[in-house]
This record gives structure tokens, C-alpha cells and sequence, in this order.
């Protein structure tokens, strides 16, 4: 009868990233110079959608009440991995691919084998793993340089039909094939678990370790699919240090502003992305207002600021005090 | 009959060693180990001049990892580092532009542009309840972008004030450079506040358990607001430092200080989940990694080889001595 009302409460957080992305975006098309045409839509899901796939990266750990800071770096490494590898025939380009994702899952294994079996903090472990990927990534890379195959990247990275960028139809395709399955797995089930109260789930018998090891794992492909996109857009590879940093950064940033609880076993990849893409919007939003590019930074710490501010009206609901020390 | 024979040896050893903390000894005996690779590689590397530098180097981490150990005592993170060393650095270098009254003032001003970034995040993790792994990130992105604003997107160009570049690299004792002193002042009243006062208790306490803290009685948001403005505090006083030793301050200045100085204040044994720890192990964590980089530097080793080498051998140190005990 009041199903609705769960899905409801389920959803919020989902749905208000939703919601937010949707008025910014409106705000930026309407001040674009070009307005909402198919150009603009195509540009702005190209810039989007790298984000989102790092964004639903970190989504996946999270989830586990872990945090991935190399995240960025896996991207990175794919990234220069790409140009050297995604080149040639269609047989080698679809050799080369397999072989970006294989080593994106293999990241995210050592990463996931690391925290789980190995029992270290997520926090530090992943710092350090971080800094080997940066360091590989370097290694093939000591300067921006390589090559993709173009067709295959103006394919991934045009319109679908003249309308639809199809950057976004890749990133459908992937939540259908990744997130929608994994989601609603046991494995998946066994990650939501373990991030909501790890003791319990052990104590009900969940397989909480394999889910924690497939969520650190597809972290690390899905990463590899953003570094993937990256290669398409740019046509190189390129192990810039600040450049990963700041993706693991702004992912966890879109990972909060897309509802999704950093205490763990709350949220959803989709409400990541459209976390990511707001966050994206936001960014983009000086620029139709032909601000000084100086004040950038600024204007996206600001908002990240106000944004995970908004969090704290959760304490007007609080009854007991102790409910502030979770 | 090899149990009698262990506790013989136990309890032969002077009982310093006996009541160290294990992570702490394998620390030190890593920086033992790896002073005796260097040693093979050069000679040098034993001589009293390199060790007198590697000291000095380190004291710039150290005094930053202070703040940050301090922090993660309280079970939470600072990763608001990186702008507040670059903050407390061009802030202090702003300062001296304006005439004598500025450069008295430099320093002080600062380290109170860093303390408020310190207080924001107390603020937004003690009384709003942001977890500190977001709110840090977002003071770092407001604070880097003010002083992007302020420098044009460019390295200042006001030079370090002399009083500065003394405390960074002069000598007030003759052969001990003051950035070493200045570490060990702030290090000994660390530890003066972590053993022997209320506050330092109270830290632990929070960083065990923050709801049994507070029903004792406990004010425990203004302690933990305290300690994110010591952090901050500290972190720009780092940055002063800096720009100090290099005369002047610059942009990216702060983004080499924020992963060591959480991996030295971790390998020296205090756990990131809070309420354990000495400063001790942190001294050892900020003089073994910079040993490690130093090392890695003369063996003229790409920058590459270097991340990789750094990256596997902090997970290699932890799965010694930093794992969790298993669920059961």
C-alpha cells in the first residue's frame, strides 16, 4: 500500500542529485550563448560522463563504508595504457581494449585484496596503491604523447543519430551491464550489507568479503572504462599527477552530492552520475556567465562547501544527543 | 622449555624495549636498515653532514605531520594540508610587503590564515557533523581558490621575510640547524599535551569512542574544533617554514606535504582509526620517509620508480605491522 513511500525514502538522495543537476543544467543552457542545442548537449556529456564513470567507481566502495583515493590513478594509468595500446586494426583495437579493462580490474582486485585480505584501512592502502599506478602510468607515458584509433573514438564520443550524444548511450549500457546486475546480486546485496553494519551481516552469514572484493574490483574497471574515455577524447595519454588527484577528489565530492553516504550501505551509482554531472554543470556555469576563469576554483570550492553543508539539517532531526557520535 | 628460554631473554632486555610498541621498534629498525643500504651505495650517507640535512628536510614534514597526528588521534583526517601550507606560506609572504609593521607580523598572520582554515574544518566536524574526508576537501578547494584569486594564478612574487629564512635555515646553535630545533620544541610540547595534560586525554579518549567521552562529561566538539585549528595552525606554520628554506612561496607548494605526512604519521603506528599512537612513532615515520625519498633521489631514480617504490613499500610496512585484527 505504501510502497511507493519506501521507494520514496529509498530514492531521495537519488532524486534530489537528480533534481539539482536538472535545474543547473537548465541554468546553463538558457545563459549558453548557443542555447540547447544538440552541440552543446554533446559537449557537455563528453566532460560529464568521464566524471560519472569515476564517479560510479567510487560509488562501489563506498557503498562498502571504504573510500578508493586511486581511483584517479587507475585512470590516469588506463589513460596512458590506452594510447599505446586501443590503436591499429579493429581486431588489435578490440585486443587493446580488453586489455585497458583487464588491467583496471586487476588494479582494482590488488586494491580490493590489499583492504580485505590484508586488512589495511581503505584510506591509506588505497593512497598507496594510488602512487604504484601513478608511478606505472608514468613509466609509459614520461610525456603526453600516443594515439588512439579516431574512428573508434569519433564514435564514442559523436552523436547517435544527429541527436544523442553517444557518450551517454555508452554510460546506459554500462549501468544496465555493471551496476543494474551487480546491484541486485548477492554480491551486491553482500557490499550493501557489509557497509551498513559489518558485524551483523558476518553474523548472518553474508559473504560480506567477496562483496567488498567484487566492489573494489568493479571500481577498478569501471575506472579503466573512464580512463578509456578519456584516450577518446583527447587522442592521448597523459600522466598529469594533479589531473588524477583532482578526479579522486571531485569523485567523492559527486559521490555526497549524489546522495550516497559516505558511512556506507546507503545510495546509488545513479545518483553518483548525476551527482557527477551537476558537479560538472556547476563547474561550467561561469563560464556562460563570462566570469573571470581566475575565480573557477573558488566558485566550485564554494559550492562544494554549501553542498556537503547542507548535510548537516540532518541534526534538526536528531532527538538524542548521542545520536551526533554515529 | 623455548617459552623459558624467550622469557629469559624478555626479560633481560632493558625495559624500555619491552614496553615499546612494536610498530615503533620496526620503524626505527627500518630506517636502520635502510641507512645500511645507503651506506653500501655511498659512503656518505653515514657522514654527520648528510644526517644533519636529511634532520633539517624532515623537520618541515615533521612539524606538519604534528598537526595531522594530532587529528588522526581523534579518529578523523585532515586533507585540507596542502592549501593551508600554501596559504600560511603566501600569506605570511603578503604580509611583508606591507612595510615593517607587516614583516613583524608576517609570521603570526600566517599561521592564523591557516588556524582559520583549521577552524572552518572544526566547525563543519564537530558541530555540523560533516564527516572530516569531506569537509577537509572542501576548505582545501575554498582555500586554494582564494589564493589563486589573490595571486592571479601565478607564484607570488613578495619574497620571504628574513626572520623567516632564519628560523628555516639558520643556525642559532652552532651546527644544528633551527628547523630541527623549532621540530623538536613542537615535538616535546606535543608530547607534553598527548601524556600529561587533560586535553591530550581527552584526544584519546575521543579517538576511542567520542559517545563514551562525551558522557563523562566531556565537551568533546570544542576539543575536537581545537584540534583541526592546531592542525591548520601547523600546516601553515610548515608552509612559513618553506617558504623560508626556499625564500619564497609558491603555488603547488603544499600538494608534496598531504600523502607522507599521513603515511609518517601511519607506519610510525598510530592507527588512522584513532585513539592510538605515540609521537614517538610519528618522529620515526617522518625521518623514515624522508630518508626513503632522499635515498631514492641520490640513486638518481625517475620519478616513476620512485612513486612505485614508495607506494609498495608504505603497503609492504603496513601488512607488517598495521593490520586490523580479523573479524571473528
Amino acid at each position: 500500500m505504501k510502497d511507493w513511500r519506501y521507494w520514496l525514502a529509498e530514492q531521495r538522495g537519488t532524486l534530489l542529485a537528480f533534481g539539482i543537476f536538472i535545474v543547473m543544467f537548465v541554468i546553463y543552457t538558457s545563459n549558453h550563448p548557443a542555447g540547447f542545442t544538440a552541440n552543446v548537449v554533446q559537449t557537455a556529456a563528453n566532460k560529464g560522463v568521464l566524471l560519472a564513470f569515476v564517479a560510479m567507481a567510487q560509488t562501489l566502495v563506498v557503498i562498502t563504508a571504504g573510500i578508493d583515493l586511486s581511483v584517479g590513478m587507475i585512470f590516469l594509468l588506463t589513460n596512458c595504457l590506452a594510447s599505446w595500446l586501443v590503436v591499429g586494426t579493429p581486431m588489435q583495437t578490440t585486443l587493446g581494449v580488453i586489455a585497458v579493462l583487464a588491467v583496471g580490474l586487476l588494479c582494482g582486485a590488488i586494491n580490493g585484496a590489499i583492504v580485505i585480505y590484508g586488512r589495511l584501512q581503505p584510506i591509506v592502502a588505497t593512497i598507496a596503491t594510488g602512487a604504484v599506478y601513478y608511478g606505472i602510468g608514468l613509466l609509459l607515458r614520461p610525456f603526453p604523447g600516443g594515439s588512439v584509433n579516431e574512428d573508434l573514438a569519433d564514435a564514442l564520443t559523436g552523436r547517435v543519430f544527429g541527436v544523442v550524444p553517444a557518450s551517454l548511450v555508452v554510460l546506459l549500457a554500462i549501468v544496465l551491464v555493471i551496476w543494474v546486475p551487480f546491484s541486485r546480486s548477492v554480491l551486491g546485496r553482500a557490499a550493501y550489507a557489509a557497509g551498513s553494519s559489518e558485524t551483523a551481516a558476518y553474523m548472518s552469514g553474508v559473504p560480506i568479503r567477496r562483496g567488498k572484493f567484487a566492489a573494489y574490483t568493479l571500481a577498478g574497471l569501471l575506472a579503466a572504462i573512464g580512463g578509456l574515455f578519456l584516450t577518446f577524447f583527447t587522442y592521448t595519454g597523459e600522466a598529469a599527477y594533479a589531473s588524477g588527484n583532482s578526479y579522486t577528489l571531485f569523485s567523492i565530492a559527486a559521490v555526497v552530492l549524489g546522495g550516497v553516504s559516505l558511512f556506507g550501505g546507503k545510495g546509488s551509482a545513479i545518483g553518483a552520475i548525476f551527482g557527477a554531472l551537476a558537479f560538472r554543470t556547476i563547474g561550467d556555469l561561469l563560464f556562460v556567465f563570462d566570469f573571470d576563469p581566475l575565480w573557477q576554483p573558488l566558485f566550485q570550492g564554494v559550492i562544494l562547501l554549501v553542498a556537503v553543508s547542507l548535510g548537516a539539517f540532518a541534526l534538526f532531526r536528531v532527538r538524542n544527543r548521542l545520536e551526533w557520535f554515529l | 622449555m623455548s617459552e623459558t628460554t624467550l622469557g629469559g631473554i624478555a626479560g633481560r632486555m632493558p625495559r624500555f624495549i619491552r614496553r615499546a610498541d612494536p610498530a615503533v621498534l620496526t620503524a626505527f629498525a627500518c630506517i636502520v636498515l635502510l641507512l645500511f643500504f645507503g651506506s653500501l651505495y655511498s659512503r656518505s650517507f653515514l657522514s654527520p653532514e648528510y644526517l644533519l640535512q636529511q634532520l633539517k628536510v624532515a623537520s618541515f614534514l615533521g612539524v606538519i605531520a604534528t598537526g595531522m597526528m594530532l587529528v588522526i588521534l581523534l579518529g578523523q583526517i585532515d586533507l585540507s594540508v596542502p592549501w593551508a601550507v600554501a596559504a600560511g606560506a603566501m600569506m605570511a609572504c603578503a604580509a611583508a610587503a606591507y612595510g615593517p609593521v607587516g614583516v613583524a607580523l608576517a609570521i603570526p598572520f600566517g599561521i592564523i590564515c591557516g588556524m582559520l582554515i583549521g577552524v572552518v574544518n572544526g566547525i563543519g566536524v564537530a558541530y555540523l557533523r560533516i564527516p572530516s574526508m569531506i569537509i577537509t576537501l572542501a576548505t582545501n578547494a575554498v582555500a586554494q581558490g582564494l589564493m589563486v584569486v589573490y595571486t592571479g594564478g601565478f607564484s607570488p612574487q613578495d619574497s620571504a621575510t628574513g626572520a623567516m629564512r632564519y628560523l628555516a635555515t639558520g643556525f642559532a646553535i652552532p651546527g644544528v640547524p633551527n628547523a630541527v630545533i623549532i621540530w623538536a620544541l613542537i615535538g616535546a610540547a606535543m608530547v607534553f599535551v598527548l601524556t600529561r595534560t587533560g586535553f591530550g586525554r581527552t584526544v584519546y579518549g575521543i579517538g576511542n569512542r567520542e559517545r563514551a567521552a562525551y558522557l563523562s562529561g566531556i565537551d568533546t566538539r570544542r576539543v575536537v574544533m581545537i584540534a583541526f585549528a592546531v592542525s591548520g595552525g601547523l600546516s601553515a606554520f610548515g608552509g612559513v617554514l618553506l617558504a623560508g628554506y626556499a625564500s619564497k612561496a609558491a603555488q603547488s607548494m603544499g600538494d608534496a606535504y598531504l600523502l607522507p605526512s599521513i603515511a609518517a604519521v601511519v607506519l610510525g603506528g598510530t592507527s588512522i582509526l584513532g585513539g592510538r599512537g605515540s609521537y614517538l612513532g610519528t618522529v620515526a615515520g617522518v625521518i623514515l620517509i624522508t630518508l626513503l625519498q632522499s635515498i631514492l633521489s641520490v640513486m638518481q631514480m625517475p620519478e616513476a620508480g620512485r612513486q612505485i617504490i614508495y607506494g609498495v613499500v608504505i603497503v609492504a610496512m603496513l601488512l607488517l605491522y598495521g593490520r586490523a585484527p580479523a573479524s571473528r
